[in-house]
């Protein structure tokens, strides 16, 4: 390149070009080391969600204190969360860690692509690692309990709700990993994270929670229910549920308004 | 076409719930090709405009460019035409030495084989060719700060920024630093270093900005600003056998001599020591060792004999402190 061409402003393709390389090798990055520790990972995220359907279901029911049935209830709820913690997980605490502590955001924070892209990266990858684990969470599930409900026309309406669901969770994340400082780590997690995994009608059916209207209400608050209750339609549609439609569209609307919270929060964070 | 790698055009950022500019009204240039150095106590305003230049901070108002291209209007291409070594490492953790600097080259759209290559020649270079494949954190801070610069370069930046380079670095490391340093100038690449550290502007820049508070207090090359500063040269001798005040006046009298100080000796109090001897600091505006001889005889006029002589050239820490004050911050 000469001195002169070096001047030149770059062409609006050649810069797009440069921004997408950037972010394709950015995300190829998280890829890479995710996959180098792939059984870490997968510690991280399946061993809550096995602990808690092995427990509830199995031993529970085993000793009869619960029906034989509850088992086919719980796993979707716990297929939802799975997707929707993994997801919000795989970017909070992270976050938190590359701004303040090791920094290491920085250098791809002067990657030759836009600032919200980095972002954006970030809750592709929160989503593929999400889905991973939902993916894999299922069939280990059903070993766990002896059997699982699984319906191939449920199939596209699954898929639909655990990608939102795990949209979600990595918005939730983005915002959460932006907004809350270091030396609060320990209190998200007591205050955010536990009142999320036990108020998103996981281990339960919302509709079901008329005799207790307040926690309805509550739960209605809390977008993981729209995750929980869209995976039964999907799989155990005999249960009471709330209409598929709806939970679709609450999911996208809180995915979009966590998404564009967490961008603001991004670039706060990323530019003085 | 212009010349110059970078221009600072009225500069002014003023962070939130801040009452006072952190850089206030800055305006220089870099030449292409030159080591620039920027120069100031801490909170001056140094890391801010870095920041700025390097897309990395928000300017309130004011115009930077960097290899051509508007900062603020198009990051995207100043980011693939500079680099950043920062102050703090920021080491990918999850990666080895050798990966951080392929993902680096990969971010900029390097194709894969000449990555490889470039990443091996450059671990050579650097001393870590031996330590290429092993965990960031066993790195020593000297090692860090070799693998930042590497890392810096892997995508052939034209302006490279390096903050605070040496500090808390040993010797050698500090000096293999400056070796490289030079031959990234030898080859081109502009460089812009903040430091506070004296000698390492002087060594290294051809220019250097001071700057405090925000502004910029001085600019042009570290001897130009020694010579402004005083149009001086020091004299110290060290005198026995008369009294002080009386060689003080013989001293001024002297043609070239501007000032003369009595300066402490060892009891901390000016005038003749325990062992009746005194010294004297004479700030010369003549070449001082052509001043030494009539000084002698002035003072063995007096009786005075001098036992010891020291020519003090004024450094560019006495522009500095002259500058910018001994208030700590």
């Amino acid at each position: 390149m000469t001195a002169i061409e070096a001047m030149l402003p770059t062409g609006r393709t050649e810069q797009r070009g440069l921004a997408w390389r950037a972010f394709v090798a950015i995300l190829w990055r998280d890829i890479f080391v995710t996959g180098r520790e792939f059984w870490v990972f997968l510690a991280q995220v399946a061993l809550q969600p096995l602990f808690m359907l092995f427990v509830f279901a199995k031993v529970l029911g085993s000793l009869n204190y619960i029906s034989k049935d509850y088992g086919h209830l719980l796993l979707p709820g716990i297929v939802a969360l799975t997707a929707f913690l993994t997801a919000l997980q795989s970017i909070a605490f992270p976050l938190i860690m590359e701004f303040s502590w090791s920094k290491e955001i920085e250098d791809r924070l002067l990657a030759p692509l836009a600032t919200p892209l980095v972002a954006i990266e970030k809750i592709v990858m929160a989503v593929m690692r999400a889905l991973a684990a939902a993916v894999l969470i299922f069939p280990v599930g059903a070993l766990v309990l002896g059997s699982a409900p699984w319906r191939a026309a449920g199939v596209p309406l699954l898929a639909v709700v655990v990608v939102l669901g795990a949209w979600v969770g990595a918005a939730i994340g983005l915002t959460l990993g932006t907004f809350v400082p270091p030396s609060k780590i320990q209190v998200i997690f007591a205050v955010v994270l536990v009142p999320l995994m036990f108020t998103g009608a996981t281990q339960y059916p919302w509709p079901s929670l008329d005799t207790l209207r307040w926690f309805q209400v509550v739960t209605a608050l809390n977008p993981l229910t729209y995750a929980s209750e869209g995976v039964r339609a999907a799989l155990v549609p005999d249960v009471p549920h709330i209409a598929p439609w709806i939970c679709i569209v609450v999911l996208l609307g809180a995915g979009l308004a966590f998404t564009v919270a967490g961008l603001k929060g991004f670039q706060r964070r990323a530019i003085a | 076409m212009t010349e110059s790698a970078v221009e600072v055009r009225d500069l002014v950022k003023r962070y939130p719930k801040q009452k006072v500019n952190a850089v206030d009204g800055l305006s220089f240039d870099v030449v292409r090709g030159e080591v620039f150095g920027l120069l100031g106590p801490n909170g001056a305003g140094k890391t801010t405009t870095v920041g700025v230049l390097t897309t990395r901070v928000q300017p309130t108002s004011g115009a930077v460019r960097v290899a051509g291209v508007d900062v603020l209007r198009d990051p995207v291409s100043a980011r693939s035409r500079l680099a950043v070594v920062p102050q703090q490492v920021n080491l990918d953790r999850s990666l080895t030495p050798r990966q951080n600097l392929i993902f680096h080259a990969a971010y900029h759209g390097v194709p894969s084989a000449v990555r490889r290559a470039r990443a091996a020649e450059m671990l050579e270079q650097f001393g870590l060719a031996d330590s290429a494949d092993i965990k960031v954190d066993w790195y020593s801070g000297g090692m860090a700060q070799r693998l930042m610069i590497a890392r810096a370069l892997m995508h052939e930046p034209q302006v490279l920024f390096l903050d605070e380079p040496t500090t808390g670095l040993d010797p050698q490391s500090r000096l293999f630093l400056w070796d490289r340093l030079r031959e990234m100038r030898a080859r081109g690449v502009t460089i812009v270093l903040t430091t506070h550290d004296m000698d390492e502007a002087a060594t290294l820049s051809d220019r250097v900005g001071i700057v405090d508070h925000g502004k910029l207090l001085a600019l042009d090359s570290p001897e130009a600003l020694v010579r402004g500063l005083t149009g001086q040269s020091v004299l110290d001798l060290t005198v026995a056998g008369q009294n002080g005040q009386a060689l003080d006046e013989t001293a001024a009298a002297i043609d070239g001599v501007d000032r003369v100080e009595s300066v402490a000796t060892g009891a901390g109090i000016p005038g003749p020591g325990a062992n009746g001897q005194s010294r004297l600091r004479l700030y010369v505006s003549a070449e001082p060792s052509s001043l030494l001889a009539p000084v002698v005889s002035a003072l063995a006029a007096h009786g005075a004999s001098v036992s010891n002589v020291r020519i003090g050239e004024p450094s560019l820490e006495d522009v500095f402190i002259n500058l910018t004050g001994r208030g700590l911050r």
